[in-house]
């Protein structure tokens, strides 16, 4: 891959790694405004060269005010991006029909948060949302574990998609009131549609547990499977303790007790137990992804996410 | 007689960009929608105009077609710089359709919203949706998603069509 060279904006493809016990490299070039080759159908003679989408999407259209707010925005985006990628097996997979359609949907909403907050992460040293998503190999993303694991069967995806809507929603909740607007106008907007997320899962657990003998055997191992990775989208990071002291970020620890309301009483209405880490053969995940150590999963989930783009640089339809 | 010129110009501009149909619920112009947020001319140039929209989901595709629309519209209209800003803040909300908006929606066949997304707190009451086609309430809910982000499949009792339902958001 990196004998490749991408034709999109400058700067594609180079690697900066912010993981706590690295060095964290300078970042040489200045801001500049994509000037990519727009990603739109031309009608005709008309040409919207200086409207490229990605230029729009992150609301104000401003530049990430520093190198830490735009590492922040990336982690955020990454999170988005992986589940998003993850969702999109579902469509013509799923139990029903009707299901194809809301995981889409709710992969499309994902993926628009994805879109909004890695176009900000560039916005700092000049690249764009796909060199991002495209561009940069497996160590340098940095997505939670529990985004990366595996679709499993249908409880599996219900159960990773209750903690992660339900993360979110209490993320999305206090980050709109970041002093950062950009990250405060993408939260307000999320927080409507991860809610929406939120329900549907809640809805499917109560379904699964309450259903037949199967399906309520089938979510209770899921849950058990997922449940050691949702530690790790509550740690404390330097990045996210220096951004929360200036009202930036939201301490991912200060989240945890709103998320363990919701679930506390979602399990209890489904008659589900709470996983308890310190029951025999439980475990807590150790994580990594911040630091762009990852689950075993996703290297082969990027290859299929990112093999077109490397195979043919550039290509649009 | 500048200042004159310049108002005909802005007029013209908004005129143009509120008739610019949804790509996905055509019987709807983006300004009915609430998604056209702001219309300007450049004071210095009046041959540039600048618009603002917001999507109604953070992941809606129908933007592109909107924003190419937008200019091919605004161009034909002899505007020879047409810039489309796009802003997600504030968010939208069903609450900024207008009721002419729902009529037209409901004589498409789709389910108007229902309600306010403003007044909805923790407690949740879903009103009843009516069927588009014969007015029934006796309607159930299929699926809460449906062919495009911001509406949902019902299914009415009565007539027993399907229908969608534009959910309040």
């Amino acid at each position: 891959m990196s004998g490749q060279t991408p034709t999109t904006a400058a700067g594609s493809g180079r690697k900066t790694d912010f993981g706590a016990d690295e060095v964290r490299p300078e970042v040489g070039n200045p801001p500049q405004t994509s000037d990519a080759a727009p990603d739109v159908d031309l009608h005709g003679e008309v040409t919207v060269d200086q409207i490229a989408l990605a230029a729009e999407l992150a609301g104000e259209g401003g530049r990430a005010a520093s190198a830490e707010i735009a590492e922040y925005a990336l982690w955020l985006g990454d999170d988005a991006l992986i589940l998003s990628q993850q969702l999109g097996y579902w469509i013509a997979r799923a139990p029903e029909l009707e299901e194809d359609v809301a995981l889409a949907n709710i992969a499309l909403d994902l993926l628009g948060h994805a879109r909004s907050l890695l176009h900000y992460a560039g916005s700092y040293d000049g690249r764009s949302e796909d060199d991002l998503a495209y561009w940069r190999d497996e160590r340098d993303f940095r997505c939670a574990w529990l985004f990366q694991q595996p679709n499993g069967d249908f409880a599996h995806t219900i159960a990773r998609q209750l903690a992660a809507s339900a993360y979110w929603f209490e993320l999305y909740g206090a980050l709109r009131a970041s002093t950062d607007p950009t990250l405060a106008a993408i939260a307000d907007k999320a927080l409507k549609e991860v809610d929406y997320h939120r329900d549907h899962a809640v809805q499917w657990t109560l379904r699964l547990a309450g259903g037949t003998d199967e399906s309520r055997r089938r979510m209770i191992r899921a849950i058990g499977d997922m449940w050691p990775y949702v530690d790790e989208l509550f740690r404390d990071e330097p990045l996210t303790d220096g951004l929360a002291d200036e009202g930036v970020a939201v301490r991912p620890s200060s989240l945890r007790a709103g998320f363990d309301e919701v679930i506390a009483e979602v399990f209890a209405e489904a008659e589900l137990d709470v996983p308890d880490p310190n029951a025999k053969g439980a475990f807590v995940s150790a994580g990594g992804g911040r630091h762009g150590r990852h689950f075993s999963a996703l290297g082969h989930l990027l290859a299929e996410m990112q093999v077109l783009a490397r195979q043919h640089p550039g290509a649009t339809w | 007689m500048v200042t004159t010129a310049l108002d005909s110009r802005l007029a013209v501009a908004r005129e143009v960009a509120a008739s610019v149909c949804d790509p996905e619920v055509p019987v709807l112009t983006i300004a009915d929608l609430g998604v056209l947020r702001d219309v300007r001319v450049d004071a210095d140039d009046p041959t540039r105009a600048v618009v603002t929209i917001t999507p109604t989901y953070s992941g809606c595709p129908a933007m592109d077609a909107i924003r190419d629309d937008l200019v091919l519209a605004l161009t034909d209209a002899g505007f020879e710089h047409v810039e489309v800003r796009t802003v997600l803040s504030p968010a939208w909300t069903t609450d900024w359709m207008t009721d002419a908006a729902k009529q037209k929606l409901r004589e498409f066949g789709i389910a108007p919203p229902t309600g306010r997304a403003a007044a909805r707190g923790p407690i949740r009451v879903a009103l009843g949706v009516k069927c588009p086609r014969c007015g029934s309430l006796d309607t159930r809910e299929v699926s809460r998603f449906g062919s495009t982000s911001c509406k949902a499949l019902f299914e009415c009792r009565s007539c027993l069509e399907p229908f969608d339902w534009f959910k309040v958001h």
